[in-house]
């Protein structure tokens, strides 16, 4: 397990396909989390092998991926329900929720990614 | 074959208005000078699954959407809004200023808390300019003037694709004639950014830091250098001397900043330090700030909601008269605190974009959405409107991220009703219910 902070944001493929969101190219484009190399090796991942994502609001399985060029202390979520799962919902009093800037632990695991309808139906209390 | 010219593109901020769309049996075949944002969504109609009818859930958050009549579906959400005792409507960015004239209008009919996209988006920079101010200027201005860029907490590569050729680095100006060799461009990111890898400076800076690294620049330019410490949010002294140097050195700086400002540690106490910093620029040197904005008219719904109610989001109508306290009536907020009792959205997705805890309670309330695409805001939806695309299916104006106002095109003929023919429709069905269907 890693320690790291979580920021999510737009990538032009989430953007592209935000109108087909029931879509497999949807799904590809928000459904995964960017971490340097070292940060995979350190897990024991292989690229698209699945991760579970931690913070204090939640947990959420997604397939890793590499981004080179991220420090040590980050994890990259897409925008988007799988990023959304585990953001900080509190505003600080100011109307706007944590959407970066989270801790949040890594670690890898065997459990699916859910698709975004079953993501959504675990908001059902 | 029919080519129109000069299309508006409605998917992000910048607002491009130089697309050119070509029109076949009523089907668009193929869209000129568009980035992949905008292709994608001037085509989307032919590319991806429409929500073909209004569609009603009968028995429950459980049961299956059926499909029903505009006519139906229309009434049942003017009963949901007129029976709830504490109704809310948000979104209402990816349509025209004629539609969120109407989602005004309707709010105040239903004595409903209504709010924008913004309160996921720029909502802190709002904030930022009542506190402080914004100098800011057109996005003309900024391309023929600014000979120093800094993309601040933003990423235009991924998010505003034409930005840099339109309006800032690579944009030749007329007094910039040669483009990104008169000026110089930073970028300030925690990540690496695609945008980074033609800045002349990238600043790197630890993830939530701004306001420390804001704070600090503002010590600089003030000539108090000597006080601070060898490291500033995470980064060496002597890069943020280069930026401040930088700054100094410029004839036309400008700041664009995005979601790394908003919704990172400090919220809009970053936004609006960084409107001080400019203050401090601007005594000796000549400096704006633009936020980027996102969807293509959430900058309209500002500018509609200020001039039809006062405030420019998160405006509460309960009490009969327009009250507004981003933190007590911004969307997130009422719906964390469980209060609300009934939903309405349009053109925007709140079930994609919002945090789990706000749509934990989405699913216990009677929700509407009004949308051409199924999204995950349908999952607890109880009823679906489908709506026509504006600037494709119908016209409209929206506003450009610098508070243009830009006229949006109908490219084609659609059978959908528009965002504001539907809400135009549950205002008078609200009337109806209400007794005063004559008002």
């Amino acid at each position: 397990m890693i320690e790291t902070i979580l920021i999510s944001a737009r990538t032009i493929d989430q953007g592209a396909t935000l109108e087909e969101k029931t879509s497999q190219a949807y799904f590809d484009a928000a459904a995964y989390c960017e971490l340097n190399e070292g940060n995979l090796e350190a897990l024991g991942v292989s690229v698209d092998q699945n991760v579970k994502v931690a913070t204090a609001h939640g947990t959420v399985v997604v397939p890793a991926k590499i981004d080179a060029r991220l420090p040590d202390d980050i994890v990259f979520i897409p925008m988007g329900p799988w990023a959304n799962a585990i953001v900080d919902p509190d505003t600080c009093g100011c109307g706007m929720p944590g959407f970066k800037g989270v801790p949040a632990t890594v670690e890898a695991t065997t459990d699916p990614v859910l698709n975004m309808k079953d993501l959504m139906a675990t908001y059902k209390e | 074959m029919p080519v129109i010219k000069d299309v508006v593109c409605t998917f992000c901020g910048c607002l491009c208005d130089d697309l050119e769309v070509t029109v076949e049996d009523n089907k668009i075949t193929k869209v000129g000078k568009a980035c992949k944002l905008g292709r994608a969504k001037t085509m989307g109609m032919f590319l991806h699954e429409r929500i073909e009818k209004p569609m009603i859930r009968k028995n429950g958050k459980d049961s299956e959407l059926e499909e029903c009549s505009y006519d139906e579906a229309i009434t049942k959400a003017a009963e949901i809004l007129v029976a709830a005792k504490r109704p809310m409507s948000y979104g209402w960015c990816s349509t025209s200023c004629e539609a969120i004239e109407k989602a005004v209008v309707l709010a105040e009919e239903t004595g409903s808390l209504l709010d924008s996209t913004a309160n996921v988006c720029h909502g802190p920079s709002a904030l930022a300019t009542q506190e402080k101010g914004a100098p800011s200027c057109s996005l003309g201005t900024a391309k023929n003037y600014a000979d120093l860029i800094i993309f601040w907490g933003c990423n235009p590569v991924h998010a505003h694709p034409r930005h840099q050729t339109r309006y800032s680095t690579m944009a030749k100006g007329a007094f910039t004639p040669n483009g990104k060799k008169d000026k110089k461009m930073v970028v300030v990111d925690p990540r690496n950014t695609d945008t980074a890898k033609k800045a002349d400076l990238l600043l790197q800076l630890k993830p939530g830091s701004d306001y420390v690294l804001i704070e600090s620049l503002r010590a600089i330019v003030n000539g108090h250098a000597d006080i601070l410490p060898d490291e500033i949010a995470g980064l060496p002294k002597a890069k943020v001397m280069e930026l401040a140097d930088m700054c100094k050195a410029s004839k036309f700086g400008i700041i664009y900043f995005g979601m790394g400002i908003t919704q990172t540690r400090g919220r809009y106490k970053s936004g609006d330090n960084v409107a001080s910093l400019l203050s401090d620029l601007n005594q000796t040197n000549k400096f704006v700030m633009i936020g980027m904005r996102g969807h293509y008219n959430v900058t309209g719904f500002g500018q509609v909601a200020a001039w039809e109610a006062g405030f420019p989001m998160a405006i509460d109508f309960s009490r009969g008269s327009a009250y507004y306290n981003p933190g007590e009536t911004g969307t997130n907020d009422v719906l964390m605190r469980r209060e609300v009792d009934a939903f309405i959205t349009g053109a925007a997705d709140p079930g994609a974009h919002f945090p789990q805890e706000s749509i934990k309670h989405l699913y216990k309330i009677p929700a509407i959405q009004v949308d051409g695409y199924a999204n995950p805001t349908t999952e607890f939806s109880d009823v679906v409107i489908p709506a026509a695309i504006a600037g494709v299916e119908c016209d409209g104006t929206a506003y450009r991220m610098d508070g243009q106002p830009i006229r949006m095109k109908k490219l084609i003929e659609t059978t959908f009703k528009t965002d504001e023919e539907i809400l135009t429709e549950i205002i008078a069905k609200v009337r109806e219910l209400k007794g005063n269907g004559g008002a």
